[in-house]
């Protein structure tokens, strides 16, 4: 069975909600919905204050090449457009929307068909996804449509979707793939069709062989379109681990996927684009799951954007006694929630809730130089090195020479590390440092 | 046996002569003439490498200060005039008196103003925990905790006080260096002229969020209202971003602004426990003062 070759760790899996069906969430009496849910400038409101809005409808326009649209994902009057707390405490402009009733925009086809008849010419297509808001629903958010369009001069030779999910306790992607796989694979059609007829394979970790099953089943009708089964190794979900894993191809550093010929897209992704052509949907709810140990109600809702936190988790039973730590995402790249009523987004994939003993941290003690975060760098980078590099400070050069910009923040390294030494933590800052001067001397 | 001894030894004692001559020649071709004013230079300068003058240590300052055709723009915030008259005296020049520069922490969001809103248990580093969201209380723009500007302090002039969770500054000990103003993320610490008799008034607070919100996340924020602008006889204060800030060059202590901020996130520091004090008092207390750090209201 294929994985990336270098690094990666074995956490725990468990896929506590996987066989909870997903089920579509009543809309809260009201929705903040953000206009920064992809990656790159936030959306400019198009609305204002008493506006009557349907679902479906933009509320927000793209302030940039790399931004995106953004819609109602209710019908009601809009309430407000204020900067509002997101998951980190961080103000970001939100249009808040009372909800009236669920009444959707009229063009979009709300019946169960499955469409299978792509009709849609290549631009039509680019166009549609850029006007749906599609944006990469593994928790990256980068613009579909700017991935979708190479530079000029670049082929896509495969395009990869992605349904590895391997972070543990998140189901929202093994629960599309079982219960709307045909949907899966019309969009990876589409896509392929974008691309211009490349070779597709939808990648599935082995541990979820319900949604192999059904995902090799509605690939029967498609040809080119093929399902691969990965080992199960944390990141293999990370783009440049799964072309290595499935091309044998590494991404150049400092490179996007496209240098090594592939697309990399999340399954979620897929299936927003199967809806946002076929059923003339935009973005406006997606899959998440509710989970945790604590937890005795794990679910996977199928949640409007800008639905509250808080309110998610109530629909799950409320607020177990002994949680201690909310995380927006996996255990080992999620964020932690500093603000439960900050809204669900284009990324959220998981609301995982963890008790004060699973998210106890060890002290620190010195680095023993057991090499064992280099061993499961999945980029092969030397934390340890950065580590030293960071702390020490002003060492900018040094650590651009030793490639901290490379780093996919994975957290294999703290996972790994016997000195509980905080590796992430220290790099990913002095990483994001890096970054702005690199940006800078671009400038010039 | 002998002769091995003693062959060894001549062959070596060429080899060196050799040696020593061609690097004599080489050391004449490749001398550096350095100008001897900057070893002169060096030895006034206090030696802390600080970084506050803005070069790269004292050794740099110094290089710098001889090439100067005026020392006049440059200052060295921790030897202070002296140290400056004594540099001028070297390089023949007239030194500029510069006012001394004292770091102050602005944020009042003690444990009991500012309640907690989360905990936050990652690696205690300001600039980390300021990279990852807003803090563990309702306020984004106060004090983060964990003491970045403790650690990059050279002289021991700041520490965190476990009770009211943020960092103090000896006034005594600080030089102005600006090193903690540099690696506060949330550019709390401001360096200002440390007054006269050492006295200041200054607005504890970095909040610019509108009244009400900064008011819920703290009590003794800025609510912005701009009363103490209004009282203020000397135009010092401006209102920005409701945010009232002093100007040190203007203020002329007078704490009118003090008594009227309804949230009390104006202090005067080094001011007598009693108002008012007449001219006797003054005389006296200025000693045992110095060591009061912030006497609030």
């Amino acid at each position: 069975m294929i994985t990336f070759k270098i690094g990666g760790v074995h956490p725990h899996e468990n896929k506590l909600a996987k066989e909870s069906a997903i089920t579509p969430l009543a809309p809260p009496a009201k929705v903040a919905i953000s206009m920064a849910q992809h990656l790159g400038a936030p959306a400019v409101p198009k609305v204002a204050k008493g506006d009557k809005v349907l679902a479906g409808q933009v509320i927000g326009e793209p302030a940039g090449f790399i931004s995106g649209f953004v819609h109602s994902s209710v019908s009601g009057t809009v309430a407000a457009v204020e900067p509002r707390a997101d998951i980190a405490g961080n103000m970001v402009p939100h249009v808040v929307i009372d909800v009236e009733g669920d009444e959707w925009d009229p063009s979009i086809d709300r019946s169960e068909a499955i469409v299978r008849d792509i009709t849609a010419t290549r631009e039509e297509i680019l166009a549609k996804i850029k006007e749906a808001g599609i944006v990469g629903m593994g928790g990256a958010t980068f613009p579909a449509h700017v991935k979708l369009n190479p530079p000029e001069g670049k082929k896509a030779e495969f395009l990869l979707i992605n349904g590895a999910e391997c972070e543990p306790y998140v189901t929202s992607d093994d629960r599309l793939m079982r219960e709307k796989p045909e949907g899966i694979v019309i969009g990876a059609a589409i896509m392929a069709k974008v691309l211009g007829g490349c070779k597709c394979f939808i990648c599935i970790e082995e541990n979820k062989p319900e949604a192999i099953a059904a995902m090799q089943k509605a690939c029967a009708g498609y040809p080119g379109i093929e399902v691969l089964t990965l080992k199960k190794k944390y990141p293999q979900g990370g783009e440049k681990q799964l072309i290595d894993a499935v091309t044998h191809r590494q991404v150049p550093s400092g490179a996007l996927p496209i240098e090594a010929g592939c697309v990399v897209q999340n399954v979620a992704t897929s299936y927003a684009v199967y809806e946002a052509i076929q059923k003339n949907k935009p973005l406006f709810e997606r899959v998440m799951t509710v989970t945790g140990q604590c937890l005795s109600d794990r679910r996977n809702f199928l949640v409007r954007l800008g639905t509250p936190l808080s309110y998610v988790l109530e629909a799950a039973g409320g607020v177990p006694e002994d949680a201690a730590k909310f995380i927006s995402g996996g255990p080992m790249m999620g964020k932690a929630i500093a603000n439960m009523e900050a809204t669900t987004q284009k990324g959220s994939s998981c609301l995982l809730l963890l008790t004060e003993e699973q998210t106890r941290r060890e002290p620190e003690s010195n680095c023993i130089r057991c090499g064992k975060c280099a061993d499961a760098c999945p980029m092969g980078l030397e934390p340890w090195l950065l580590n030293k590099l960071s702390r020490a400070g002003g060492q900018m050069e040094a650590l651009e020479e030793n490639k901290i910009f490379d780093c996919i923040e994975c957290g294999c390294c703290m996972y790994t590390c016997p000195a509980h030494i905080p590796l992430l933590d220290v790099i990913r800052v002095n990483k994001a440092e890096v970054m702005k001067l690199i940006r800078s001397r671009a400038k010039k | 046996m002998d002769s091995t001894i003693l062959v060894t030894v001549a062959i070596l004692t060429i080899v060196g002569i050799v040696v020593a001559v061609v690097l004599y020649f080489v050391a004449q071709k490749f001398k550096v003439e350095e100008d001897e004013r900057i070893d002169l230079v060096e030895a006034c300068l206090p030696g802390a490498n600080c970084g506050g003058c803005g070069s790269a240590g004292c050794r740099d300052f110094a290089q710098r200060l001889v090439a100067a055709p005026e020392i006049g723009s440059l200052f060295c915030p921790v030897g202070g005039n002296d140290v400056m008259q004594k540099v001028a005296k070297v390089l023949g020049q007239e030194a500029v008196a510069q006012k001394k520069m004292v770091a102050v922490v602005r944020c009042n969001g003690t444990c009991e103003n500012r309640p907690k809103t989360n905990d936050y248990d990652g690696y205690a580093s300001c600039k980390v925990k300021a990279a990852l969201y807003s803090g563990d209380t309702g306020c984004r723009f106060g004090c983060l905790g964990c003491g970045d500007c403790v650690a990059a302090c050279k002289f021991g002039a700041i520490s965190m006080n476990p009770d009211t969770g943020l960092p103090e500054v000896d006034d005594e000990k600080c030089t102005g260096c600006g090193a903690c103003a540099a690696a506060c993320p949330r550019t709390l610490i401001e360096l200002r002229t440390s007054g006269p008799k050492n006295r200041r008034v200054v607005v504890l607070c970095r909040n610019m969020e509108k009244g009400a919100v900064a008011r819920k996340a703290c009590k003794a924020a800025c609510i912005g209202c701009a009363k103490c602008q209004k009282v203020c006889p000397f135009e010092a204060i401006t209102v920005e971003n409701n945010l009232a800030y002093i100007d040190f060059n203007v203020c002329k202590l007078c704490t009118k602004c003090v008594s009227e901020c309804p949230t009390g996130a104006i202090h005067k520091i080094n001011f007598p426990e009693k108002p008012a004090a007449p001219a006797a008092a003054p005389a006296a207390a200025p000693q045992a003062e110095v060591k009061a750090k912030e006497v609030t209201v």
